[in-house]
């Protein structure tokens, strides 16, 4: 038996006997799309006791950007009015129209990148103004907003940015707010943490918050976690513990904080299934306008439309598991799916259905 | 899935729509008694030694680290003779070229499809060549059909397996579809990257004496592993339980698929197949693989099991279960 396995067996077995003493049931809910993917992936429910639930949190960005969003976006490429650039993800989620941008993709106007560094050469590349889809959380935003200035520094003028930038700590202090939530303790984001700092989550100590533990993504780290979250749900603790030292430090990344304070401003932006949440969302501030697509091209806000049946946003919620959805598996698959939440390989449906998420 | 609509990309990705287009849509049509499996290569009549075998190569780009699409044209048809049991003959080489390819690739490659032939000992007997018009096609294609003589006697199908078959993979994972999508990205993490394409019957017919206790074999290009272990037990009564830690994959594989966010699993292969064999010939079909160039690091992966039939499930590296499906979707990158 490897080091990993004998390590991983004992920290089972402490989760085991921690959970006994609990004695009752527990809903932990993981933020991070990648923790929804590789928890299943690594099969860590498999190796939990029953008493212990995960539940995924809002933290796939495909799956919190409005339908609407999808809808707008293809109405630009579809009017010619530019080309639109965007990760390979929201190609395949349908709009509220049931299209998608892929079903677009014949026009030449659509672009897939990998990376926001090829965005200054796409946009010095082509004759249209080039809209980039900017979906992401606090890891991706740098990077997408580097590139817009490197472009500008270059005078590149024809690159724009459409902003769905969403930030986690809002949202989950939103979360708690509801009354119903029934979460007893979070793992906190690993990546995320590593830009925005530990000392982010620090509501979450204070009255009607919840332990939290910033977590890394190797199955040792993850149990480690989950152990973590139920030691101080046994004391009836709710501190931040961070757990993940070898990346996230309390201050996060200053250089990555500091492009943030100076390009961007927070707004109150609808997040897909839970609608408008207060400062929850990032935009460019006003001396970006001339990059801003929302200004330049006049787009109208987001509407967020559910598909008939679709489950998407209660599993965002964290308030429903993907199974509990009538379309899961049968109308809804990753070839042919309905919500984001199975479109994106962050999605909780999708890694459900890859992986088997049920016991 | 593929009842209405439009052929989409996923299609021919060697994953689960691709499976669905052949099942629902292509083998019914000329499904007969003697035709009623899916197999790789069939006999020319029925109980005839001559197998024949058929593969379009539309790989993009055509030269890649590790190989081209001329050489890939003549193995990949090759072994798909070799791991149904017979040993390649002759091959028939058709083009379909896009008006403005340059003639010195068009040279380059085809160079290369005869060197790959000479040294596979097949003829390449016939041939076709069509020119489409700038823009209607995608550079070079190649279409390959062979003709392969019987070696094995026994039909090399999943429905011979019984549970406690070993599930062997014969060399490391993955190397073939990071280094063209690398290519075609020009993603410089990957750099190191070489395709493992390689003529495979000299390591295949090398367990042919295994006779009885060979059961199956399949070499695992698009779709990877992971589609051919689910082909196995969609075609059998059994389940597959496989671990983790135990597929050989090299270090820059691993790397790179983890920050592509790729599983190596379900990444294409041109030198890679799966063999089973019952469960008391594992070692000394091991031995005979680590004998040999193109298995030195075969390895053991799993078993057959009666548990959880028609499902692949793998023991992760803490412990934990989860399922191996058909590869959806196509190879994208994650998003943060």
């Amino acid at each position: 038996m490897s080091d990993e396995s004998q390590l991983a067996r004992s920290l089972v077995s402490e989760i085991e006997s921690v959970t006994a003493r609990i004695g009752r049931t527990v809903r932990l809910m993981e933020v991070c799309g990648t923790h929804t993917v590789e928890l299943r992936k690594q099969g860590i429910q498999s190796l939990l006791p029953r008493r212990v639930t995960l539940v995924s949190g809002p933290g796939c960005p495909v799956c919190v950007t409005p339908s609407g969003y999808i809808d707008n976006a293809m109405q630009l490429v579809s009017e010619g009015r530019a080309q639109v650039a965007t990760f390979g993800d929201l190609m395949k989620v349908p709009g509220a129209s049931g299209r998608t941008l892929s079903s677009l993709a014949g026009t030449g106007r659509v672009r897939l990148v990998y990376s926001p560094r090829e965005l200054v050469e796409i946009a010095r590349g082509s004759g249209l103004p080039v809209v980039f889809l900017a979906v992401g959380f606090e890891t991706t935003v740098p990077t997408i907003v580097s590139a817009l200035l490197e472009a500008r520094d270059r005078g590149v003028d024809n690159l724009f940015l459409y902003t769905a930038f969403k930030t986690v700590p809002p949202a989950l202090r939103f979360l708690l707010s509801n009354p119903e939530h029934g979460i007893d303790g979070f793992l906190l984001p690993g990546h995320v943490s590593v830009i925005i700092g530990a000392d982010a989550y620090a509501f979450l100590e204070r009255a009607g918050g919840r332990p939290g533990v910033i977590t890394g993504f190797e199955g040792l780290d993850m149990l480690l976690g989950i152990l973590g979250l139920l030691r101080q749900i046994e004391r009836g603790e709710s501190s931040v513990q961070n757990a993940y030292p070898r990346a996230v430090r309390a201050e996060g990344n200053p250089r990555a904080l500091e492009l943030i304070a100076r390009t961007l401003e927070t707004r109150s932006d609808t997040w897909r299934g839970l609608g408008p949440i207060p400062g929850a969302a990032l935009g460019l501030q006003s001396w970006l306008a001339e990059s801003d697509a929302e200004k330049e091209f006049d787009i109208p806000p987001a509407e967020d439309r559910e598909p008939p049946g679709c489950l998407c946003s209660r599993v965002i919620a964290g308030m429903s598991t993907p199974p509990q959805c009538a379309l899961f598996g049968t109308r809804c698959t990753p070839d042919d799916p309905v919500g984001p939440c199975m479109v994106s390989s962050e999605g909780t449906c999708s890694a459900y259905f890859r992986y088997g998420g049920a016991r | 899935m593929t009842d209405t609509g439009n052929i989409r990309l996923e299609h021919g990705s060697g994953g689960a729509l691709s499976r669905d287009l052949v099942e629902k849509v292509i083998h019914p049509l000329f499904r007969s008694d003697s035709y009623s499996e899916l197999l790789d290569a069939g006999p020319l009549e029925k109980g005839s030694d001559l197998l024949m075998t058929t593969d379009g190569y539309v790989v993009d780009p055509p030269f890649f680290p590790g190989g081209d699409i001329g050489r890939l044209s003549i193995f990949g048809t090759c072994n798909d003779l070799s791991v149904s049991g017979a040993k390649p003959l002759c091959i028939s080489l058709a083009l379909v070229i896009e008006e403005g390819f340059p003639l010195d690739d068009l040279r380059r490659a085809l160079a290369s499809a005869a060197e790959a032939a000479r040294e596979a000992e097949v003829r390449i007997v016939t041939g076709d060549t069509k020119v489409v018009p700038r823009g209607k096609g995608g550079g070079l294609f190649i279409t390959t059909t062979g003709v392969g003589r019987r070696v094995f006697s026994l039909p090399l199908t999943p429905g011979r397996a019984q549970v406690g078959d070993a599930v062997i993979v014969s060399a490391p994972i993955g190397a073939h579809g990071l280094t063209v999508l690398a290519a075609r990205e020009s993603l410089p993490v990957a750099a190191a990257l070489r395709s493992d394409m390689a003529y495979l019957y000299s390591a295949v017919s090398a367990l042919f004496p295994l006779a009885e206790k060979l059961r199956f074999m399949r070499d695992a290009t698009r779709g990877g592993i992971a589609s051919v272990l689910n082909e196995v037990v969609q075609s059998s009564s059994w389940g597959i339980a496989v671990e983790d830690a135990a597929f050989p994959v090299s270090d820059d594989v691993r790397t790179v698929s983890s920050l592509l966010g790729l599983n190596p699993l379900e990444i294409a292969n041109e030198g890679v197949f799966v063999a089973l064999v019952a469960g008391d010939a594992t070692a000394r079909a091991l031995d005979i693989l680590h004998a040999h160039p193109l298995g030195r690091e075969a390895q053991l992966v799993g078993r057959l099991s009666a548990d959880s039939p028609g499902k692949v499930l793998t023991t992760t590296r803490v412990g934990g279960t989860r399922i191996v499906d058909f590869p959806r979707g196509l190879l994208l990158p994650r998003i943060c």
